[in-house]
């Protein structure tokens, strides 16, 4: 028997009702009491994040019905944009000292590290037919969006961390006759370590301790489990690229921002 | 800082720079090294302002030892391996040049297999000083070089130095607010206090007046 003879396989999707999606609600409840109980400080965060949940996610439900109807390159374009806009300044946020020009670089890290990943794998591997077709370039570049911006926030605290810890050190490079590229090696490759790992390890355990969300959803809307593995191996890999490309772009970007002209470490700001 | 600073530094010589903590001793030596610039006015070396050196190969020129010892990862000998790299020693030439600065710091080269971590700060002073020494610079710098140390290894340490400037010529700048461990190698003495230079000169008429001063106090 081939898998495609499967009566699972032609099952339809069943689909969500509103009063489903109320029913929902219930488990939402469950985690609020649980946090008011224990007096946590986070039911009001849970009752607030389970509205935003709602109300972004519908927003977003209309506008990619729309962008889908619509059918214009421009609209997708722009669509992508705002996402690059939306990652670089969260990334930028979560980050304790936000120095100006940090989100220049984190920008500029998004859209090189997500855009020649968007670019190899709607082109070259899933080969994408018009080359804007928004229901993949869409949900393709968000989940890589995503995993660049998670590793640009990371790579960007850890290098300010290692080279304020490591000041001294970088100074004695830089006494030397060091340029600041060498004076910061190790920071770099600390940082870059800290920002590629949970990609590396989600590499590791995938399929085993986790189904990603992109597979479990295509499995979920009737999609073949074999076709749903297949896009999410090109997912995993594209992913790998993102990260590496933001992460690398940002810290060489980054790390410029603390020295002079002359190689000189620039006094910590506070 | 530093205000109004006026001096000459002679070369081949020890000179030392005295005065109390907060005097600007560790601000002039960032300056003679390029690690700060000052806001106004001109360093010279050899009659041309630092600034038209290119900064890297001025570093190697006129190096800086810290008052703490900053060790890098690996063994004593992967420390000298960086700095005869950034100074482009010549493969082939390391090991003769690593025992040489190490018998120059008085430091065992069974030392050298031995991690960094692993020493007492007196050794890694002396690595830091053999470190420097790997660039050939023709000035050393150094920051109050024995404030860690113990008497006995701080005067061990002073001889060393007096020792490098006698083998190499090499031109030395110490800073220290040790006025007695000073004087016994000075040669040339620049008094700082409060950011300006109160003296400057024979560093046995400078040190003396300047222990004079210290004595009567404020």
């Amino acid at each position: 028997m081939s898998l495609q003879t499967l009566d699972v396989l032609d099952e339809p999707m069943l689909d969500l009702t509103w009063i489903d999606l109320t029913v929902a609600v219930g488990l939402v409840l469950i985690a609020i009491g649980v946090s008011g109980w224990h007096r946590t400080g986070l039911a009001k965060g849970f009752a607030v994040g389970a509205i935003r949940t709602v109300l972004q996610l519908t927003l977003v439900g209309y506008l990619l019905v729309y962008i889908f109807a619509i059918d214009r390159w421009y609209l997708v374009v722009a669509a992508l944009l705002l996402m690059l806009a939306v990652a670089s300044k969260a990334a930028v946020d979560r980050q304790d000292s936000k120095p100006s020009g940090l989100l220049g670089i984190t920008g500029v890290a998004l859209l090189l590290g997500s855009g020649l990943t968007l670019i190899y794998v709607s082109v070259m591997v899933v080969h994408v037919d018009p080359w804007y077709n928004p229901r993949y370039l869409i949900p393709l570049f968000g989940m890589i969006l995503g995993n660049a911006m998670n590793a640009a926030a990371l790579a960007a605290d850890r290098l300010r961390g290692e080279m304020e810890t490591r000041r001294a050190e970088i100074e004695a490079y830089l006494a030397l006759g060091a340029d600041s590229v060498r004076a910061a090696r190790e920071p770099v490759r600390r940082a870059l370590r800290a920002s590629m790992i949970p990609t590396v390890n989600s590499l590791m355990v995938v399929g085993i301790v986790s189904l990603p969300g992109m597979m479990t959803g295509q499995i979920l809307a009737g999609s073949d489990p074999l076709v749903a593995i297949r896009y999410q191996i090109v997912v995993m890999f594209m992913l790998g690229s993102a990260v590496a490309l933001a992460a690398v772009i940002v810290v060489l970007g980054y790390r410029r921002t603390f020295f002079t002209a002359a190689e000189q470490l620039r006094p910590e700001s506070s | 800082m530093l205000q109004d600073v006026d001096a000459t530094i002679p070369r081949h010589l020890i000179t030392v720079l005295c005065g109390p903590s907060g005097g600007g001793k560790t601000s002039l030596l960032r300056l003679l090294n390029r690690l700060d610039d000052p806001v106004r006015g001109e360093i010279l070396l050899d009659g041309t302002s630092l600034n038209d050196y290119n900064v890297t190969e001025l570093r190697r020129r006129v190096a800086l030892v810290f008052q703490s010892p900053v060790m890098f990862s690996g063994t004593v000998s992967d420390n000298l391996a960086v700095a005869a790299e950034l100074g482009g020693l010549q493969e082939g030439q390391f090991d003769e040049l690593s025992d040489e600065v190490m018998l120059l710091a008085e430091l065992d080269p069974s030392l050298l297999e031995r991690p960094g971590g692993e020493l007492s700060v007196g050794q890694k002073q002396r690595v830091n000083v053999a470190r420097a020494l790997m660039t050939s610079p023709e000035v050393l710098l150094l920051d109050e070089p024995t404030s860690a140390l113990d008497p006995e290894t701080s005067r061990s340490l002073m001889k060393t130095i007096h020792g490098l400037s006698e083998e190499r010529r090499l031109t030395i700048v110490v800073a220290t607010h040790r006025v007695a461990e000073a004087s016994e190698y000075a040669e040339h003495a620049l008094i700082l206090r409060d950011g300006r230079v109160v003296d400057s000169g024979d560093a046995e008429r400078v040190l003396g007046g300047f222990a004079d001063l210290e004595a009567t106090g404020p």
